[in-house]
């Protein structure tokens, strides 16, 4: 759970909550971007960010976030963050 | 040099542990008298077993394994508090998975959930809030867990539930703060510890300056490190050079996500929500003066402590480790996770008996996982 993962922010979804809809290793996932904005929240979409526990906490580079990937998987810390982004999916149904 | 080829650039990796070795013996340190680095956070830990680089490493070089892991070092009584909320009937308890297994005086969360307590695991303490609005009959609890890095996280939800007025929500903190337990190393007389490697995802929240007190007062260097191999045998050179050359300071490996002052957004909601508490249990050290965080004031309403009445300031509290457990001795370097007596035997990842053994960032986890269970004798 400390480690985070990279994502890229592909869409805003509440611009009020600061939720936008970021892309983790091809999953989709609600995430908070406040920590990453510094003006207009619209320039956050197509950027790359180390997202941590859902929130988004640093911006980092395309090239950063593919490497970083790669020492998550080598790790297995990425495969365990996309497990619990889907329990917490489950979770939320009432399923787990 | 049998793991470097595993590395995504040996050459990198080889041209490096050249390096640490030419150090390693211009400092003449030895097997038997070694520079001893404390690799402080847990994911650094993992990484070091998976990609064995204390065998890569010559034996002049002895890694500490630090308290950053902060499922590891939760301390019993507050896993109980946790059960004793998760079974309250109007509660939804939710949890980082990583959180599951850590044994209890009573039960583990895990065994909790299997006796009917509704316990459910999530990515992300939104995912909690989330839970609250569509659960408004029912009581959400978060157990917000973890060092700076996942701090911001639970501040800035309690942020929002305070603008939504929910009235539902609230955090079980145990949150804690990195610099206090190395602080408390540093003044154990039995700890030899000649230089840190810190870990880059606090400072990333933090900045470099909170860990200056190393350099400054003990006279011990620290570099911030990323958590891929390369950046940790890199940081590890830089300790060697700093101690090479009679330097100590706080120097950033990590520069390319760790801002020198760290992120203002996290650092002011972490400021507006949290504030010291004068001390905290860590497992295997004891209580530690001001390394916890509390919910403020203006934020009771969403305080699972002042809400239930329970924990830190509901009456007096016990420490109390498993029996025959040496999680403190092995979280304080003074034994390998082997020379523990339950080392894959009373204790293993399946069933932990000690903290260290939960998570594959505890030292034992990882000494198991890559090869340590092999040093297990059979009992005789
Ligand atoms: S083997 Fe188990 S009991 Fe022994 S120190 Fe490690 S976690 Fe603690």
């Amino acid at each position: 759970m400390c480690l985070g993962i990279p994502g890229q922010i592909v869409a805003l979804t509440d611009p009020s909550r600061m939720m936008a809809m970021a892309e983790v290793s091809g999953v989709r996932r609600e995430v908070n971007i406040a920590p990453i904005v510094t003006g207009n929240l619209e320039d956050v979409v197509g950027k790359w960010a180390l997202i941590h526990v859902g929130f988004a906490m640093a911006e980092i580079d395309e090239e950063e976030a593919a490497k970083t990937l790669e020492a998550l998987r080598g790790l297995g810390e990425a495969q365990e963050t996309l497990e619990a982004m889907a329990a917490g999916d489950a979770a939320l149904e009432g399923r787990a | 040099m049998k793991y470097a080829e595993e590395f995504r650039d040996p050459k990198a990796a080889k041209a490096l542990l050249n390096e640490i070795a030419k150090l390693v013996s211009e400092i003449g340190a030895t097997k038997e008298k070694p520079v001893h680095i404390m690799e402080i956070c847990g994911g650094h830990t993992h990484a070091i077993f998976r990609y064995g680089l204390d065998k890569l490493t010559p034996d002049g070089i002895e890694f500490i394994h630090g308290p950053g892991c902060p499922v590891c070092v939760l301390p019993m009584s507050r896993v109980d508090e946790c059960v004793t909320l998760a079974e309250r009937p109007e509660v939804i308890f939710t949890t980082f998975g990583d959180a599951m297994r850590v044994p209890g005086r009573r039960k583990s969360l895990l065994q909790a959930k299997a006796d009917g307590a509704d316990i459910r695991m999530v990515y992300s303490p939104l995912d909690a809030l989330e839970l609250a609005r569509r659960n408004p009959e029912r009581e959400v609890v978060f157990f917000g867990l973890g060092f700076e890095t996942t701090t911001p996280s639970t501040a800035l939800s309690i942020q929002q539930a305070a603008r939504e007025g929910l009235t539902n929500f609230s955090v079980f903190c145990n949150h804690i703060t990195v610099p206090p337990p190395i602080k408390a190393l540093l003044d154990d007389p039995h700890m030899i510890l000649d230089g840190f490697v810190g870990p880059g995802h606090v400072s990333m929240v933090i900045g470099v300056h909170p860990y200056d007190f190393i350099a400054e007062e003990y006279g011990k260097p620290i570099v911030v490190a990323g958590f891929e191999p390369l950046d940790l045998l890199q940081s590890v050179v830089m300790v060697l050079l700093q101690i090479r050359d009679g330097r100590a300071e706080v120097e950033n490996q990590y520069s390319r996500i760790v801002p020198e002052h760290g992120n203002p957004v996290s650092l002011a909601a972490i400021e507006d929500v949290y504030e010291r508490r004068p001390s905290f249990e860590w497992r295997g050290l004891g209580e530690i003066e001001e390394s916890g965080l509390r919910i403020r004031e203006k934020y009771a309403a969403f305080d699972a402590e002042a809400k239930f009445e329970i924990g830190y300031g509901a009456g007096p509290r016990e420490t109390a480790e498993a029996e025959g457990c040496e999680c403190g001795a092995v979280m304080t370097g003074r034994l390998k996770p082997v020379q523990c007596p339950q080392f894959g035997r009373g204790c293993t990842p399946e069933m932990p008996l000690g903290a260290l053994m939960v998570s594959s960032e505890g030292a034992c986890a990882a000494y198991y996982q890559y090869g340590g269970a092999r040093a297990v004798e059979p009992a005789e």
